[in-house]
């Protein structure tokens, strides 16, 4: 139907603009103007529009559920909400594709116009390695993954979405997620140009600071968002499982926190070009790898995309080719530090390299468990698993000196620290959280020694933080609001997942009607079943009372729903959040038998997880607007 | 005297709280061992936060070998046996796994180098 | 462009060891989208199967496996219940098989109460020479399942030579029967 034909017209225009931007580029580079040519805005303007044309033809055929594209009869389903038929544009491989290249158009365009006070030449450069990874990701759409597609004849209904996706975390997580991934190719193309124009100097990392951060705020959010998802949606009360595909997010993420902070030390002591440069392709590496790793279907993952080896095939030849590209660039324009500036022990610049050092760390645990039992499938044929226990030995032990350099790292002052960090108010503040943290440690034998010295840290982090804010108060001193709040985010997020780690109660029994159980003065009864018919399933409420020590009562409903399309059972968790904690109760029914499988969980300081997450981007986004003053 | 007394009391009640937990009905030993354990009919789960028949059934032949008194690693060895080292999670202490544990370690050690070298060589002049 | 000889040197180094780097990881990812992914854990194939005991689902017999695969010939283990839908599907070439002469088919009967499981026999057939009554579920762990149907082959040594996960189809079945004619 038409919106199809008009979104695919559209994107093949859009190629032959991308082309033909090529050449206007090549050709403004040698003029002697100031600026980008209007044709160059302009062209750079058309493809974003082509691809923005294209875009919304496929939402549209979404919404009108237009059968004849093959997306949308594999993917939708005329029933569906509106939001989810929405959402479900970029709920497969083809349609978040497309996303990818919406996003990165906008980027792309964005930066032009945005980089108004930096050298021409070395903007168009910029603006051309873009191009050459738009054309790229043009070609591979049209050639393996056109989402418009047509069949004939033309269905009358669609295989309808899978429930589990039906969601509203899940419906923005890839939007979010993509500004953050793709937002990272800015910082890939303007490296390479400014290492080509030899303006890697602090005048360009002042530039390139906010398109660091953008990437950076919503990569954090888009991460957040999945873990959300998973918590509300898969039943299981966890949030973070070390899966592959989680791993292949918190990859450039890493390497993103770390640039965020280097960029600050290339700005203000004119030193780690190199380094930055580096991580500014690390983290684009990892960004489209990530891309490929999901789709290829060589990982084993709860994400189910697309399994198709010749789009990997394609994925991976792409990329290999762009890292060879700043592989070469890298060595021929190398910058060269005449001068090999080093720094003092009590320096900012110090504590910030460590920060570097520790993401280094972290990335590479999370990178050399993610894909280690490929290695060794392919060179040996034996097939291991690497899983939550290695990530947790690897990397927790190591959060204990993360987070003290975290305390006092801030508080070094640039080039040289000459004055005592040490003071009465720090003191006090490790004392008030050696006496929680011991408290805990000592009265509840679950925390382990490792976790209640981290929730100490924690503590710590969050009350110097404190107090540091609260002297920009009365003191009037000149304090970075942004890392203040930031850190805050991350010192909470550490002490949530402590006390969620102590302080759960997990119980896992099998019950018939009628039955209750008591564990720990708690007692849980299993009420009740009632039937009921929805639009798309059956569903079956349990109907649970929980009382507590106190003798109050609250009331669980966990579901299971039977869909007819496609035939899934789903067990739908219910979950109950105050400030303290979650009770989170799931119910299943156990093959051949009148036995229920219930979970029923109460995990503290969860909505302070989400909090913190929050917290920590809100920090970006104070800092992008400190950016524009 | 009254301070030796409360650390007295301290100490016996920390050790007291810690052994207060029944090992008699293995519960936690095999709470801890399912999430080490990878549901083969799952993607991505646990045998603890699956609830497919696989992972009840393997969870149920588990807490069986606990009751007779195995180990854990006894547990560990038979579940590969017959399912082959996929389904543990956390990758042995074997030859081949040496690298996967030591890469990380060995990259935070290059990190250290660099540090140190930007911290404690001295500015030079590069010509 | 080289001001400095020793500088270079080492760059090219880096660059040359950077790129055989990713030389490696890019060919290791090519040669993991070459290989299939469908990982089916087969522990037991070409190895011998443990002894195992249970009730008999038919009378009250003790059963046990060293007892009962002693004779020259070969043997499928079928584990089945009532209440498995594929399970039923399968039957009928169970049956077939079972009037093969090389053959003997042993069933283990999983997690199933023995009247339905009996009442499954009496309509469907009875294609076992014995059949073990696995009520908890530990007997097919022990021989490595993982869901049901699960059909092994073994010979009279006792080693396996065929598994199949999932329910037995024409091209299962033609497996079954090339194997049992062709293995010395």
């Amino acid at each position: 139907m038409l919106p199809g034909q008009i979104g695919f017209i559209s994107l093949v225009f859009s190629l032959f603009i991308s082309l033909i931007l090529f050449f206007f580029i090549f050709q403004d580079y040698k003029s002697e103007s100031q600026a980008p040519s209007l044709k160059v805005y302009s062209l750079s303007f058309l493809q974003l529009l082509t691809i923005i044309i294209s875009f919304f033809c496929l939402v549209l055929s979404f919404v009108i559920s237009d059968f004849s594209l093959a997306a949308v009869y594999q993917n939708s389903h005329t029933t569906k909400p509106l939001l989810y038929k929405i959402s479900g544009t970029w709920g497969n491989h083809e349609g978040s594709l497309l996303l990818w290249l919406l996003v990165l158009s906008i980027f792309s365009f964005c930066f032009l116009v945005q980089s108004k006070y930096t050298p021409k030449k070395y903007r168009l450069l910029t603006v051309l390695f873009q191009n050459i990874i738009t054309i790229g990701f043009l070609l591979f759409v049209i050639k393996t993954s056109n989402p418009f597609l047509n069949l004939f004849p033309v269905p009358n209904e669609g295989l309808g979405l899978n429930p589990i996706l039906q969601d509203p975390a899940l419906a923005i997580h890839p939007p979010i997620l993509y500004l953050g991934y793709v937002g990272s190719s800015i910082i890939f193309s303007s490296a390479l140009s400014a290492m080509i124009h030899k303006f890697v100097n602090p005048s360009w990392a002042d530039s390139i600071k906010i398109w660091i951060l953008t990437p950076w705020i919503f990569l954090t959010l888009g991460i957040m968002l999945g873990s959300i998802w998973a918590y509300y949606e898969l039943g299981w009360g966890g949030f973070w499982f070390w899966d592959p595909v989680e791993n292949v997010s918190l990859m450039p993420w890493f390497s993103l926190t770390a640039l965020v902070h280097s960029i600050i030390i290339l700005k203000k002591r004119d030193t780690f070009h190199t380094w930055v440069l580096i991580l500014a392709i690390i983290t684009f590496t990892f960004s489209m790898n990530g891309t490929f790793l999901v789709r290829s279907g060589i990982l084993n993952s709860v994400h189910t995309f697309a399994n198709d080896p010749e789009r990997g095939f394609y994925i991976l030849t792409f990329l290999f080719l762009l890292i060879l590209l700043s592989l070469i660039i890298f060595f021929i324009y190398q910058p060269k530090d005449n001068f090999v500036k080093s720094f003092f022990l009590f320096s900012r610049e110090t504590a910030i390299s460590v920060n570097n050092w520790f993401m280094m760390f972290f990335l590479s645990a999370v990178l050399i468990g993610t894909i280690y039992p490929l290695i060794l499938e392919i060179t040996k044929d034996i097939k291991i698993s690497v899983g939550a226990p290695f990530f947790n030995i690897i990397i927790i032990p190591f959060l204990v000196p993360f987070l003290f350099f975290m305390i006092f790292g801030p508080k070094l002052k640039w080039i040289k620290t000459n004055e005592n960090l040490m003071s009465k108010k720090l003191i006090f503040n490790f004392f008030l959280s050696l006496v929680f943290s011991s408290i805990i440690y000592f009265f509840w034998g679950k925390a382990t020694l490792l976790n209640s010295i981290i929730f100490l840290l924690g503590l710590f982090l969050l009350l110097t933080l404190l107090f540091e804010f609260l002297e920009t108060i009365t003191k009037k001193n000149k304090v970075n609001i942004p890392r203040i709040i930031s850190h805050f985010g991350f010192g909470l997020l550490i002490v949530s997942i402590s006390l969620n780690t102590i302080f759960s109660v997990e119980m896992d029994i099998n019950l018939k009607i009628g039955e209750s159980y008591k564990f720990k003065k708690y007692e849980l009864k299993f009420n009740s079943i009632s039937g009921k018919v929805e639009k798309n399933f059956n569903s079956l409420l349990g109907s649970f009372s929980l009382t507590d020590p106190k003798g109050d009562i609250s009331y669980l409903k966990p579901e299971i729903r039977i869909y007819n399309q496609p035939s899934i059972t789903t067990s739908e968790a219910n979950i109950k959040t105050n400030f303290f904690y979650d009770r989170f109760i799931t119910m299943n029914n156990i093959q051949n038998s009148d036995f229920f499988n219930i979970r029923f969980q109460q995990k503290p300081m969860m909505i302070w997880i989400w909090v913190s997450a929050l917290l920590i981007s809100l920090g970006g986004i104070l800092s992008v607007f400190r950016q524009k003053d | 005297m009254k301070n030796k007394l409360f650390i007295l009391i301290l100490i016996g009640l920390f050790f007291s709280i810690n052994n207060s937990y029944s090992k008699e009905d293995h519960l936690d030993e095999l709470k801890k061992i399912s999430k080490n354990i990878r549901c083969l009919i799952c993607q991505g789960q646990s045998i603890d936060d699956s609830n497919s028949d696989f992972a009840i059934n393997i969870k149920y032949v588990i807490l069986k070998k606990l009751n007779k008194g195995s180990s854990e690693d006894e547990i560990y060895d038979f579940l590969k046996s017959k399912y082959g080292d996929w389904i543990v999670y956390k990758p042995e202490f074997k030859l081949y796994n040496l690298l996967l544990w030591l890469i990380p370690y060995f990259i935070f050690f290059i990190g250290g180098i660099l540090i140190y070298q930007k911290i404690f060589k001295k500015n030079e002049k590069i010509q | 462009m080289f001001l400095d000889k020793k500088i270079n040197f080492k760059r090219l180094i880096i660059f040359i060891s950077t790129f055989i780097l990713l030389l490696l990881l890019a060919t290791i990812f090519f040669k993991s989208l070459k290989t299939e992914n469908v990982y089916i854990p087969d522990q037991l194939t070409g190895k011998e199967i443990p002894n195992f005991s249970s009730k008999s689902l038919l009378d009250n017999q003790y059963l046990e496996s060293e007892k009962i695969f002693i004779n020259k010939k070969y043997y499928l283990i079928n584990i089945w219940a009532s209440w498995c839908g594929p399970c039923r599907d399968e039957h009928p070439y169970l049956i077939k098989l079972s009037q093969n002469d090389k053959l003997k088919i042993v069933g283990i009967n999983f997690k199933d109460k023995k009247k339905n499981a009996l009442s499954f026999l009496n309509k469907q057939g009875n294609p076992y020479k014995q059949i073990f009554f696995d009520y908890d579920g530990s007997l097919s762990i022990n021989l490595g399942a993982y869901g049901i149907p699960e059909t092994l082959l073994i010979n009279n040594k006792k080693i396996v030579l065929l598994k199949f996960i999932g329910p037995l189809n024409s091209q299962k079945y033609q497996k079954i029967i090339d194997a049992i004619n062709n293995e010395k």
